[in-house]
């Protein structure tokens, strides 16, 4: 089996989970707390990943990301290399794909925690920072692993998007899932199926982590009142 | 919250060593067009063999898909088309490498290829055998962006079959998916490159009739050295070697045709 496309993506879809944590964290907590008439319409935007079909996000992103465009410019004339059919690009283009994955779960565990405790912090004089780290953020854990698991799982299997935006490029962009593509069509179909039955059990193991944490956390702190 | 702390450490250190992916540059990353995907494996082999430092790293697609990677600024170092017009196009725009012209390789073939449990003749019924009742499904690359799609489009208007055929059409993303469909079975019969259907995996699994080359306009095959190799050492040795006595020796093999106009 040919390990450089698998720790590639490994490495891919680290580097996005820990982007979604920085990025999805913030946007979860404003979608859960915000009050704001027109918030259904950034919901909706953070949700659109989900039915877009891989080649709508990947061409948008293509083009956005372009040398020939004001972002794929900035991004030229600050790191002086072009951004499709390159790692970052791939990076960029996973964090919206694999956006919702983060931030809904992380969203509806913050939307599961009781309000009085959240209130009670406040009224004893603790800000809504210390609020978010003492109370909200503990009492979510379950919520933020699943999001964080989640996000990395389904950055791990991506394919439209990748094959449109990263373009096959062995060690910079060729994931997993385009590996095993390459494969089948080089009449390769031992290593296909070595490949896929890996990236099966990863898979597997890593929903099974999911569940299993869910449990847990229910068993031992029930949150529902 | 120390788990996720724990979990974040992890992934930024993963993150460390995809620094040097961009760093290096020792190493020729080559876009292949698909119907060079076993004659490639050979080339670099043997260059391997003269070459032992070298390394190199391809990627299969279709021509037309690589000449709008590389215009969108994907990092490649040779670009070998099965159409001499995508690196010609190229050149012209100022995305080769200065003092270096594209340089026509090869001529391509069309063939048409069944399993060997096929009923059809294809020897005898020729392209007749796309209209045998067996036949459900014929697979051809996409002549959108394949070049050897077009060729099999041209040939079939050519002999008067497109009109009676086109229905049937699978559209492989380039040749040697097209070369899967059927060998998979997955379609009845399909017209690829001759370079594929005479690989070892091919042959021993079917049979083929060379579609005549006048049917349609040459398949110039043409490779150019990009702007990225300018550092690249190995990238330019590699080129010389493809044009080499050897290099096309090896490309005879597999049923490319020695290009004779330079």
């Amino acid at each position: 089996m040919n390990w450089e496309p698998i720790i590639l993506t490994a490495k891919l879809a680290s580097v996005v989970s820990v982007i979604l944590v920085i990025i999805g964290v913030p946007i979860a907590y404003w979608i859960s707390f915000s009050k704001w008439r027109w918030k259904f319409l950034i919901e909706a935007v953070v949700a659109l990943p989900l039915v877009l079909p891989p080649t709508v996000l990947g061409f948008y992103i293509l083009v956005a990301i372009s040398p020939n465009n004001l972002i794929g410019r900035l991004w030229v004339e600050l790191f002086g290399a072009t951004l499709p059919f390159s790692f970052s690009g791939l990076v960029i283009a996973s964090v919206f794909y694999s956006l919702p994955f983060a931030v809904q779960p992380f969203a509806s565990s913050f939307e599961t925690v009781d309000r009085r405790l959240i209130e009670a912090a406040w009224t004893l004089g603790s800000s809504k920072v210390k609020t978010f780290f003492t109370i909200i953020i503990p009492l979510s854990v379950s919520g933020i692993i699943t999001g964080i698991v989640l996000s990395f799982a389904h950055t791990l299997g991506e394919f439209g998007v990748v094959l449109m935006v990263g373009g096959n490029i062995p060690g910079v962009t060729r994931t997993v899932s385009i590996d095993i593509y390459d494969n089948v069509q080089a009449l390769k179909y031992s290593e296909a199926a070595s490949t896929a039955f890996f990236l099966l059990i990863v898979s597997f193991l890593i929903l099974s982590i999911v569940y299993a944490v869910n449990r847990k956390v229910w068993s031992v702190w029930p949150q529902r009142f | 919250m120390k788990i996720i702390i724990y979990c974040l450490l992890l992934t930024a250190y993963c993150l460390l060593p995809t620094a040097n992916i961009w760093a290096d540059k020792s190493e020729v990353l080559i876009a292949a067009a698909s119907d060079l995907q076993f004659a490639m494996q050979d080339l670099i082999k043997v260059f391997g063999g003269i070459y032992p430092d070298s390394r190199i790293k391809v990627s299969y697609g279709s021509s037309g898909n690589f000449f709008s990677q590389i215009k969108n600024g994907a990092p490649f170092d040779i670009f070998f088309s099965a159409d001499m017009k995508y690196p010609e196009k190229l050149a012209e725009e100022g995305y080769g490498l200065k003092g270096e012209s594209p340089v026509m390789y090869a001529v391509g073939r069309i063939v048409i290829w069944v399993s060997s449990k096929s009923p059809v003749d294809v020897g005898k019924l020729k392209f007749e055998s796309l209209l045998h009742p067996s036949v459900k499904k014929i697979a051809i690359a996409n002549p959108e962006h394949a070049p050897y799609g077009m060729a099999a489009k041209e040939s079939l208007l050519h002999e008067g079959f497109f009109e009676k055929v086109k229905d049937k059409f699978v559209m492989g993303e380039n040749i040697s998916q097209t070369a899967q469909f059927v060998q998979s079975g997955a379609a009845d019969i399909g017209i690829i490159a001759l370079s594929l259907a005479i690989s070892p995996k091919m042959i021993e699994n079917g049979r083929y009739w060379e579609i005549p080359s006048e049917y349609h306009n040459p398949l110039k095959q043409g490779f150019i050295l990009l702007k990225d190799s300018e550092k690249n050492t190995t990238a330019k040795q590699f080129a010389d070697f493809v044009k080499s006595a050897e290099g096309v020796s090896i490309l005879k093999k597999y049923g490319f045709k020695a290009a004779n106009n330079e």
